[in-house]
Formats: C-alpha cells, sequence, structure tokens
C-alpha cells in the first residue's frame, strides 16, 4: 500500500521534472542554448509537427544532427562540457527542469495510486446492467470489483463479448471511457483502487486542484 | 420617400465604387462622396422640386464618373468586381438568361456542395406560331452574393464530382452544356474523390464529352475553373479574369512570403496587372473565343439588359458550334458569323458522325492554342523532316501493326486453335500409350520429384535489384559522410554513410526504407537499357511570354543549371526491349513546372506515341505545378495535355504516370491524374496544394503525412507504391500485363 500524502509531499519538494538531454551518439557537440535558466519550449502543433526549442547540433562524419527540447521548462544545469567539444554516445550534455502542471501531478499521483484495468480489443465498452444501473445511480465509487468478476460487455462488428476484470479488489474509481465510443486496444477503461484508500486519494487531488501553483 | 430612396441607391454605388476602387486614393471616388455629402447637408433646406432638380444633376454626375472610372479600371479591380457580393451569380443568371429551370441535388446549404449549382434549364424561342424549348444543363459555381456557406464558390472535390455527373446525364440526353465559371480556385482537399484527381477526371470526360460546351468565364481561378470550363466556345465576361492563380497568391511567392504573411498590395496590383488575367488579355491571347461588354463598372443583378445580352450570346454560341458540325448550315453560318446572336434556330441535338466531328474540333481547338507562348527555333527544312518522318512511321505503323498486324493476328490465332485441337488429340492418345507401356514390367520408371525445391523457400531475387550495381551512380555518393533517415526518431534507424545509401542502396534507407531523393539521371541510367534513349522536340523552349519581369534571369539560370530548354524532356527508349515513349518533368528545371514548352512537348510526344503505337509513360521526377509566370498560357496546358491524353488512350495506348519526389498542383489536376495507372515511388508527395495553401485557404491544420503516397494509395488517387530499385522489373510488369489493346507490341 503507498501512503498518498506521502507522494504529495515528496512532489513539493521536487515540484518539477528533470530531463537528462545525453548525446544519442558520439560526435562534436555545439550549444546553441548556453545559459543556464533559459527558458525552452516543447514540441507543439496538433501532431507535435513543430520541434521544441533547438538545444544542440551535434555533428558526426560531416553530418550535423540537431538536439530539440522534449518538453517546456527551463536548462537547469550543463554537464561541463563546452562547445566544439567530442563526446560519446550517452554522454550528458544537459538537464531541463519541467514544472509540472496540475494536471500532471494527479496523473502521477493516480497512476501510483489506482490500478488501471486497459482494453483488452478495439471496440465499444458497456457495463454489465446491474453494474450500470449502479454507477448512473449511486456513482461509480459504489461499485466493487473483484479478480474476475463479468464487468464489461464488448461490442464490436455485430458480435458482444463478455469481458472480466483482471486486477486488485476494489472500488471504481474512476471511468476512463464514454458509452457508444470506440475504445482502442490497450487504452484504459477503469482506474480501481482500496477501499480504504479512497479518502486520502481523494483529499490530495483537492488540495493539489486549489493549491498547487504552476509555473513557467 | 422617392428622394430617400435614390439618396440610398447613390450611396449604395457609392459603396461599390470605393469597394472597387480598395485602399487606393481615388479623386473620382473621392468627389462623388463629397457631392453626396454636401447634396444630404443641403436637402432638407431646399424645395422638393429643387431637390429632385439637383438630386438629377447628381445622378448624372454619377453617372458620368462611373464612365470615367470604368475607363480607369486595373487588372486588380476588376479583381475586386468579381469577388464583389454585389456581383450577378448564377442563380441571377438562370432566373435572367434561361425561360425556365429546376435546381438539381440540392437546395441553397441541403446540398453535398452548395458552391455547385445544377440546373436543367429551357430556353424558349419562337418560330412563327412554333414555340421551342430547347433544354440545356446549366453548370457552374454558386458565389450566392457572399452566403457564407457557398464558400465563394471554391467547390469541393465532390462538388466538381456532381457537375461530371450531371455533364454524363446531358450527354446521355444528348442537350448542350452551359457552364458558369464562377471560382476562386477550387477547395485544396484531398479526402476522396480527392481535389486534384476530380478535375483531371473532369477534364479527361469533358475532352469527350458528345454534346456542345458553352463556358461563361466571370472568375476563372485555374484548376477549379478548368474543372468545368474545358468547352466549344469560351465566352469571358469584361470584368472577369481568368488566372493561374490569385493575384495575392503570385504575389506571396514573388515576394517569397511565407506562414501566412500579407503581401503588400502595391505587389499584389503588380502581379494582377503581369499575369494578364483580364478578358481583353485572355482575347488577345486566344483563350477566350469571345468577350462579352458588361456595364460600367461590371453586372449587377440589376442590369437586365446585360443578361438580354448574355442569353444572346449563350444562344447563339450553342447555335455556332452545332452548325459547325452538322449538316445543313449555309446561310445560318453566315448569318452567325456576321453578326453574334443573330435570330436564327438552329436544333441542338446532334447525330453521332455531327458527334465525333464536335470532339474532333474541340480537340484541333485547343491543340492550336498557346503557339505563341513557347520557342521553336528550327529551320523550316527540319519541322518538315520531322513532319515526314512521323507521317512515314505512321504509315509504317499502319501497314505493320493495323494492316499486316491484323491478318498476322488471325493467322496466328488460326494456327494456335489448330494446335490446341492437336493437343487434345495427342495428348489422349499419348495417355492411352503410355497407360499401356506401364503396365509392361519393364515401363515401370519411378517418378522424380524434387523435394528440396517444394520444401525449401525460394531465394531471394537479387537480379532484380542488380545486386546494387548500378549503371548510373549519384554524386551524393561521392561525399564522405553520414546521413540520418528522417524516420529515425520514429523508426530508430541508424545514420548511414553517403556512399553506400546513395551507390549501392539507391537512396533507400536500409533499416525504414525511406528514399532520399535521387537526380533524374539515375532513373535515365537505371530504368531503360543502356543507351537506347532517343531524346525528340529538344529544341522546344520555354520562354517569358508575359514579358514578367525577371523571369527571363531565372529561366536563364535554369537552362544553363540543367543543360535542358525546358523542364520537359521526352524521349523514346527501351525496357528489355521494348519501345516507350517518355515524358520526363524534371524537379531541377524551375521547380518542374509546366508551361506552354513543356505542354507542347508533351502534347506531341503523345501524338507521336499514338502513331507509333507506342506505351507512354509519364515519369514526375517533380512538379510544383503550373508555371505562374506564363499566367494562362500555363494553366491552358491542363486542358490542352489532358485532351491528348484522351485522345492517345481512346487509340488503344498505354497511359503509365510515375510519381517521384513532390508531385502537385496542376499537372497532377489535369493530364497526369486522368490516368487510369499511375504508380508512385515510395515517400513520393502527391497532392494539389501544399501545406501552406491548405491552411491559409481553408483555416484547416493537415497532418506532415498528408500528401505522403502511402496516404494517396489508401484515399484511391494512386494505383500502387514501387520501390526505387523495382522500377524498372515493375515497368517491364506494367508493359506487359496493363491496358491498351493497340501497342505494337501486342
Amino acid at each position: 500500500m503507498i501512503d498518498i500524502r506521502e507522494l504529495l509531499r515528496e512532489l513539493r519538494e521536487e515540484p518539477y521534472e528533470k530531463i537528462v538531454i545525453r548525446a544519442p551518439h558520439s560526435g562534436r557537440v555545439e550549444f546553441v542554448v548556453t545559459e543556464p535558466g533559459a527558458k525552452v519550449v516543447a514540441p507543439s502543433g496538433t501532431w507535435k509537427e513543430k520541434p521544441g526549442t533547438l538545444l544542440a547540433r551535434l555533428e558526426r562524419e560531416q553530418n550535423t544532427k540537431p538536439l530539440y527540447a522534449p518538453q517546456k521548462g527551463e536548462i537547469m544545469s550543463f554537464a561541463g562540457i563546452r562547445s566544439g567539444q567530442f563526446v560519446q554516445a550517452g554522454q550528458e550534455l544537459l538537464t531541463i527542469r519541467h514544472f509540472l502542471t496540475k494536471e500532471e501531478v494527479i496523473s502521477r499521483i493516480l497512476l501510483r495510486a489506482l490500478s488501471l484495468f486497459c482494453a483488452p480489443e478495439k471496440g465499444k465498452y458497456y457495463f454489465f446492467p446491474e453494474v450500470d444501473i449502479k454507477i448512473k445511480t449511486k456513482g461509480s465509487q459504489t461499485v466493487h470489483v473483484e479478480d474476475g468478476m463479468e464487468l464489461f460487455i464488448l461490442s464490436r462488428m455485430k458480435r458482444e463479448t463478455t469481458v472480466r476484470y483482471n486486477g486488485p479488489a476494489g472500488i471504481i474509481y474512476a471511468v476512463y471511457f464514454e458509452t457508444n465510443d470506440s475504445v482502442d486496444r490497450d487504452k484504459p477503461l477503469i482506474g480501481v483502487c482500496p477501499e480504504d484508500q479512497v479518502e486520502s486519494i481523494q483529499d490530495v487531488v483537492r488540495r493539489v486542484q486549489s493549491d498547487w501553483e504552476e509555473r513557467d | 420617400m422617392d428622394i430617400e430612396k435614390r439618396i440610398q441607391e447613390l450611396r449604395d454605388r457609392l459603396k461599390y465604387a470605393q469597394d472597387i476602387f480598395g485602399p487606393t486614393e481615388n479623386t473620382n471616388v473621392t468627389m462623388l462622396e463629397a457631392k453626396l455629402e454636401e447634396y444630404i447637408a443641403r436637402e432638407p433646406s431646399l424645395t422638393k422640386q429643387d431637390a429632385i432638380r439637383q438630386l438629377e444633376t447628381l445622378e448624372e454626375l454619377y453617372l458620368f464618373l462611373e464612365r470615367k472610372l470604368e475607363r480607369e479600371l486595373s487588372a486588380m479591380n476588376k479583381v475586386r468586381i468579381v469577388r464583389h457580393p454585389q456581383r450577378i451569380c448564377l442563380k441571377d443568371i438562370l432566373e435572367n438568361v434561361y425561360d425556365n429551370y429546376t435546381e438539381i441535388g440540392g437546395q441553397d446549404d441541403y446540398s453535398i456542395d452548395p458552391s455547385m449549382l445544377i440546373a436543367r434549364a429551357y430556353i424558349t424561342r419562337k418560330r412563327g406560331k412554333k414555340v421551342h424549348n430547347q433544354p440545356v444543363m446549366v453548370i457552374g459555381q454558386e458565389k450566392g452574393h457572399g452566403q457564407e456557406f457557398r464558400n465563394g464558390g471554391s467547390v469541393k472535390p465532390w462538388g466538381n464530382a456532381k457537375a461530371l455527373h450531371y455533364m454524363k446525364v446531358a450527354e446521355t440526353e444528348n442537350i448542350p452544356i452551359h457552364t458558369y465559371v464562377f471560382t476562386p480556385g477550387s477547395y485544396p482537399i484531398e479526402d476522396y474523390p480527392g481535389a486534384a484527381q476530380q478535375i483531371a477526371k473532369n477534364l479527361y470526360e469533358m475532352a469527350g464529352l458528345k454534346v456542345p460546351v458553352v463556358s461563361v468565364i466571370s472568375e476563372g481561378g485555374s484548376g477549379g475553373a478548368e474543372a468545368i470550363a474545358l468547352a466549344d466556345t469560351r465566352i469571358m465576361m469584361s470584368h472577369g479574369y481568368y488566372s493561374v492563380i490569385s493575384p495575392e497568391g503570385a504575389a506571396a511567392i514573388e515576394g517569397r512570403l511565407r506562414g501566412g504573411q500579407r503581401a503588400e498590395t502595391k505587389l499584389i496590383e503588380q502581379c494582377a496587372e503581369q499575369l494578364k488575367i483580364t478578358a481583353d488579355d485572355n482575347r488577345a491571347m486566344g483563350y477566350v473565343d469571345w468577350k462579352i461588354g458588361e456595364p460600367d463598372l461590371g453586372a449587377r443583378p440589376e442590369h437586365y439588359d446585360f443578361f438580354r445580352k448574355l442569353r444572346k450570346a449563350v444562344i447563339s454560341s450553342t447555335d455556332e458550334i452545332v452548325l459547325n458540325v452538322r449538316g445543313v448550315r449555309l446561310f445560318r453560318s453566315i448569318a452567325l458569323k456576321r453578326h453574334k446572336g443573330a435570330d436564327v434556330y438552329v436544333r441542338w441535338t446532334l447525330e453521332s458522325r455531327a458527334k465525333e466531328r464536335l470532339v474532333w474540333m474541340r480537340y484541333m481547338k485547343f491543340r492550336r492554342m498557346a503557339q505563341h507562348a513557347y520557342i521553336d527555333k528550327r529551320h523550316w527544312f527540319s519541322r518538315s523532316s520531322e513532319w515526314t518522318g512521323e507521317f512515314f512511321s505512321s504509315l509504317y505503323s499502319y501497314f505493320r501493326y493495323d494492316l499486316l498486324g491484323k491478318q498476322h493476328k488471325k493467322v496466328t490465332e488460326l494456327a494456335e486453335d489448330v494446335h490446341a485441337e492437336m493437343q487434345v488429340v495427342v495428348g489422349r492418345s499419348c495417355k492411352l500409350w503410355k497407360k499401356l507401356i506401364s503396365k509392361l514390367p519393364f515401363g515401370q520408371t519411378e517418378e522424380h520429384v524434387d523435394k528440396a525445391g517444394l520444401t525449401s523457400l525460394s531465394a531471394w531475387d537479387e537480379g532484380a535489384q542488380s545486386s546494387g550495381k548500378w549503371q548510373y551512380v549519384s554524386p551524393q555518393a561521392k561525399q564522405d559522410r553520414a546521413v540520418t533517415c528522417p524516420n529515425a526518431g520514429a523508426h530508430g534507424c541508424l545514420d548511414q554513410w553517403a556512399p553506400d545509401l546513395f551507390g549501392e542502396w539507391a537512396g533507400v534507407c536500409s533499416f525504414c526504407g525511406h528514399h532520399f531523393s535521387m537526380e533524374y539521371q539515375w532513373y535515365l541510367h537505371n530504368i531503360f537499357d543502356p543507351g537506347s534513349i532517343f531524346e525528340i522536340f529538344s529544341e522546344i523552349e520555354s520562354m517569358n511570354p508575359l514579358k514578367f519581369p525577371g523571369f527571363d534571369q531565372k529561366l536563364d539560370e535554369a537552362k544553363r543549371k540543367t543543360g535542358h530548354k525546358c523542364g520537359c524532356m521526352t524521349f523514346e527508349a527501351r525496357i528489355e526491349g521494348t519501345q516507350v515513349m517518355v515524358a520526363m518533368f524534371m524537379g531541377a528545371f524551375r521547380g518542374g513546372s509546366v508551361g506552354a514548352a513543356e505542354g507542347e512537348k508533351f502534347i506531341r510526344a503523345m501524338e507521336r506515341a499514338r502513331k507509333k503505337q507506342l506505351p507512354f509513360l509519364s515519369y514526375v521526377h517533380g512538379t510544383a505545378g503550373i508555371r505562374i509566370q506564363e499566367g494562362t498560357n500555363g494553366v491552358i496546358q491542363m486542358p490542352r495535355c489532358t485532351m491528348a491524353v484522351r485522345r492517345y488512350t481512346e487509340a488503344g495506348g498505354l497511359y503509365l504516370v510515375l510519381y517521384d519526389t513532390n508531385s502537385y498542383a496542376g499537372p497532377v489536376a489535369s493530364f497526369l491524374g486522368c490516368s487510369p495507372y499511375q504508380f508512385a515511388v515510395r515517400s513520393a508527395n502527391i497532392g494539389f496544394a501544399g501545406p501552406g495553401v491548405i491552411k491559409e485557404t481553408t483555416g484547416m491544420d493537415i497532418p506532415p503525412n498528408y500528401h505522403n503516397a502511402f496516404q494517396a494509395l489508401s484515399r484511391g488517387h494512386i494505383q500502387g507504391i514501387w520501390d526505387r530499385r523495382e522500377i524498372r522489373a515493375n515497368l517491364v510488369q506494367a508493359l506487359e500485363t496493363m491496358g491498351g489493346r493497340n501497342l505494337y507490341f501486342r
């Protein structure tokens, strides 16, 4: 059993993610961003087709390769490598500090606290009628699930199949799909957590929503 | 009350003039405004009689100044006129030009594409006591005086498909078609049937329509216009424009602007002048048959005289087309020639021979166009010797493949039948004999079975890939450097050494199969039989027909750089001994853009292939579209070349298209996109408009792989994707198996 409050405290102490940029292969590095604390942006566009900030160029055998920032944040530190120096594959070049947003904090907490049950195949998913009624009338957190329980009906291409829940026992904390929408394979359907942890998770999520300060 | 109404009318006229002359200061417009304001300020203090008298004077002044403004109209002013919401639209024409009409396949926004309007209409003509209702199919873009759902007359691919459908209906019903062009351009999306591919289909079908087609152009924006404008008679409204690109688009290209940056007004106006887009320009170049005069500052819905004029024009044009291809016509023809809109009666249905003549005349009409827009410096002697050569090769083909070939085929078929009959008889007797022998003790033999051959996997056919030994090696292979595949992020491809990549591996990533661009020379030397290439029509040269500033230097630079006189190389070559005609569009020459010289070479090569019964391959190393600096001289190549393709295909030829690198716009939307056998080299991009133009015109963001060959294949735009190393083998296969009933080797 994990301590949710302890997890939040850890996140508060270090409210960012460190992203270490390493040389993808050996070569001569030429830094474009040179000052610690410089702001960098993540890839953008609907398909992430616009690259993030150009951090450095790595040249090997007259082939110059750009190295872009994978996340938004600021340059935390350089690994002491000078422009024009030869580096080995995997060698650390610099570190980006990416400040976590509210959504990222909540998703990290839920990822650690909840057990996700994912779609075994693509299709439309429905809860079993009795579960469905219970969810609609009293909410999903009143439904207790156990390993092997018949929980979903999978409907695809004019066939309907029963899908059994497979995972630790608990209550359904979150439902991640909409009725009548097609869910891709391996996408989460529900998040389950032990009954005694519901209170603390809800409390932590509330506190994150109200107190967490987002930084650029 | 009457005075107020008249003042409001003057206000509208003033607003219209201000809109037309745009941001530039015009003294006449300023004077109109000042005089109106002055009158409005004075009017309450005047007696009614004085007010009316002064208003009449003001109206006369308006008429006078409008006439003066009319003479000052620039090309860009005319562009603003056709784009103005008060400009007449197709519905106005249907109401005022035709005696009755029924809209088909849509009502306002309840339509598959409200920007394409189809109507069955009729024109009533009285001869004595007899009344003739002559039906026509009216097809055109509808701008609807700025109705938002009409999309400004920018037709989606399915709208053009609807137009084509009803053209075929008109052909079935044997009634003429009147098309009205009111479009700034086609809606550039690739969703099936695809902007480019549908325009290509339209052009291909219109090239062979067996009914008279009259086209009236108000706003003729490039490919969107061509989708319905291939006609026997093309009329242009005097205040319309017909252009390869919008002046704003041309200015963005000339000013090298990117990412939605706006060009300066001055540059836009300059481009509008230079592109020669007005009715007078197009009439002078021969791309429209006649110009129909509009009232001062352009036709608006209240100009009933104009509609009367237009009615006469479309009727007499249809009459003329029909009379030109039909039996008894002497006096009526003369009357129509002497006086446009002469009052004669002509039945508009055609008989089968007249239909054939109609299609032939349409072909010849377009074939004769754009002859002034390219350079052919050949001496008359070499021209006549080429003509004689073609005549004799055509004669040879006729005797060898038609006359003797048919007899030979009959004899061969007969021999095949006899042989097959014999086989049946001999086979049965042999079987009986073998059975008898096998029953004898000495006649029993063990059957030998190649077990290894049946149980082991077949070997990799290295012969098809030349074992990495190519006739031509790219200069890129001479560089000592590593190359990163653009898919390295997604597929984890490792860097590759250029001599390996561009040499042995023919520019194909050995990890993910991405095809790096190769020079066209690579294809010339590695696809065709060595030493078999024989270039033809190499003397035809690109020029600057519109005297576009700075373009001569750019052309000279391209000629010097490539060593070619235009962007299309036409040649005869052999593949595994089979003779083929090839038109190759080179991306290195002005981005592979197509102008009059390229079009002419393509058509001549098509005609030669038809005469010699050769298969035809269009290898598109790259094309950016129609060459904008040539204006309508370039855009007219779309129908011209497509008609040549149709003529060739109908004669039983095999027309293959192979796209490489990037192929966009006009050529894809016409003579390339109309082929039933289009293939792409892997990693090619095929489409109508580039991502920037799509974003600019539709506001949609498109994914980075939107124009990728695989997307084109899944949309049904192309028929297959070929690996570069297997092009030769695939072409051999295609020549053996695809289309063309009338090829010399069949």
